[in-house]
């Protein structure tokens, strides 16, 4: 199977160890992620006031990429990018009004309507390839990993374009059990970590990195699995300086790098030297990784 | 917080302005405070989103411009789960914030980053800091 895949920024700089991990994960569960030919930045945040459409062109213009290349779903990675992909195709799909005006400002495209589905890795997971199945193809299952799933606040708010249904969401943790691991019940999963605000206001983004890590290990979790590069660097790269007094850091990881090392795939896959000190000093502790990460 | 309301101090216009570009139906909040106890950046804050939400409906237009609570909102949208009255709380606040922003005034200054920080911060950081903190 082949699906369309939208990297965005950060996944080709900062964040190669979540894309590369991804990929190759994807590809040994039998689905081939195709970058798509063209794309540009998704804008990160989406906009949330009505007199402002302009903002709206650049997610639009990506998933009209995907369409034009053939594609009815395209797979993101990125939270962010994930929120700000299906918000803006909600949008076509159920404003006509400004469907119409965007549609008639990119006259130069073919009229899109909201044909292409924006799915999360995770989705893919529990959609095509299911809990099941992806318990069997685990070749390393994380046996003993207490890992805290992290959803962030972009994965599943608005409810509208919830990778999981309801109020209380199990898509991440189904994932850490299916790779053998336990799944850590704990009160932050879906706190903010500050997102931008780690520029403007570090101070505020510290109270929320520190409730979040407090937390996660109140519930004696070894490590916590994301999804989001803003919540890697805040709650991971970020911890040390944002919780100085803590000595005890919390490694962090992307879930698709956990998923690579249950598959069993090579550790260059994983590009761990992109982890922060702590995650590489917990799997050198687990005697995972060679000492020349 | 004791606050003056009077014809000197209330002003419809930003009232009906926020209501404009946020397209919120403002008036239907109940002030039960759910937001403000959900609010990850409450804490943090000079003034509670139930607050603001407070001040806006009252036209106090000073108080609303005044208030930082506005940058520091990171649009989690765990309010807006929650609200009983359905109102989508970060549009409104984003609005405020447009307020000031389409004044031509950035509240982050791109140029004032350390160098080492533009080296490590990934870029969503960055872009969207500058979606919703500059002009």
């Amino acid at each position: 199977m082949k699906l369309g895949y939208y990297p965005g920024c950060t996944l080709k700089t900062k964040a190669k160890n979540l894309e590369d991990s991804a990929i190759e994960s994807m590809k040994a569960l039998g689905i081939e992620l195709i970058e798509l030919d063209r794309w540009n930045c998704c804008g990160a945040v989406y906009s949330l006031a009505d007199d402002d459409l302009v903002h709206i062109l650049a997610p639009v213009r990506d998933l009209i990429r995907a369409r034009d290349q053939g594609f009815d779903k395209v797979v993101v990675l990125c939270s962010m990018c994930y929120n700000t992909l299906a918000r803006a195709n909600l949008l076509m799909r159920e404003d006509e009004v400004k469907r119409d005006a965007l549609n008639n400002f990119m006259e130069e495209e073919n009229d899109y309507k909201g044909e292409v589905e924006v799915v999360h890795y995770l989705e893919v997971l529990r959609d095509e390839i299911g809990w099941d199945k992806l318990a069997e193809m685990v070749k390393n299952p994380l046996t003993d990993w207490k890992i805290a799933p992290y959803y962030g606040c972009t994965l599943t708010r608005p409810a509208t374009i919830s990778i999981d249904e309801g109020l209380s969401h199990t898509i991440f943790d189904d994932f850490i059990k299916a790779i053998g691991a336990e799944s850590v019940s704990w009160d932050e999963a879906e706190t903010c970590c500050g997102s931008y605000q780690i520029i403007a206001n570090p101070e505020a983004a510290s109270k929320t990195v520190s409730m979040i890590v407090t937390s996660a290990k109140a519930k004696a979790a070894d490590i916590l699995a994301l999804s989001c590069p803003l919540c890697e660097y805040n709650v991971g790269r970020r911890q040390a300086d944002l919780l100085s007094e803590d000595s005890d850091p919390l490694p962090t990881f992307y879930f698709t790098q956990l998923l690579a090392m249950a598959l069993g795939l090579d550790d260059k896959v994983s590009r761990m030297e992109l982890n922060t000190p702590q995650a590489r000093d917990w799997l050198k502790a687990k005697e995972l990784v060679s000492e020349a990460v | 917080m004791p606050i003056e309301i009077s014809l000197k101090t209330v002003d419809r216009e930003i009232t009906r302005k926020i209501k404009e570009i946020s397209g919120e139906p403002l008036t239907k909040c109940m002030q039960c405070g759910t937001c403000s106890g959900l609010c990850p950046m409450e804490e943090s804050g000079d003034i509670s989103p139930r607050g603001l939400i407070h001040l806006v409906n009252l036209g106090q237009k000073d108080l609303v411009i005044k208030a930082e609570f506005s940058w520091l909102c990171a649009s989690c949208y765990r309010c807006e789960l929650r609200c009983p009255r359905g109102l989508d709380i970060p549009k409104i606040v984003e609005a405020i914030r447009l307020l000031k922003l389409r004044l031509n005034e950035d509240y982050v200054k791109p140029f004032e980053i350390e160098e080492e920080r533009i080296y490590e911060l990934p870029q969503i950081a960055m872009v969207s800091s500058f979606r919703k903190h500059t002009a």
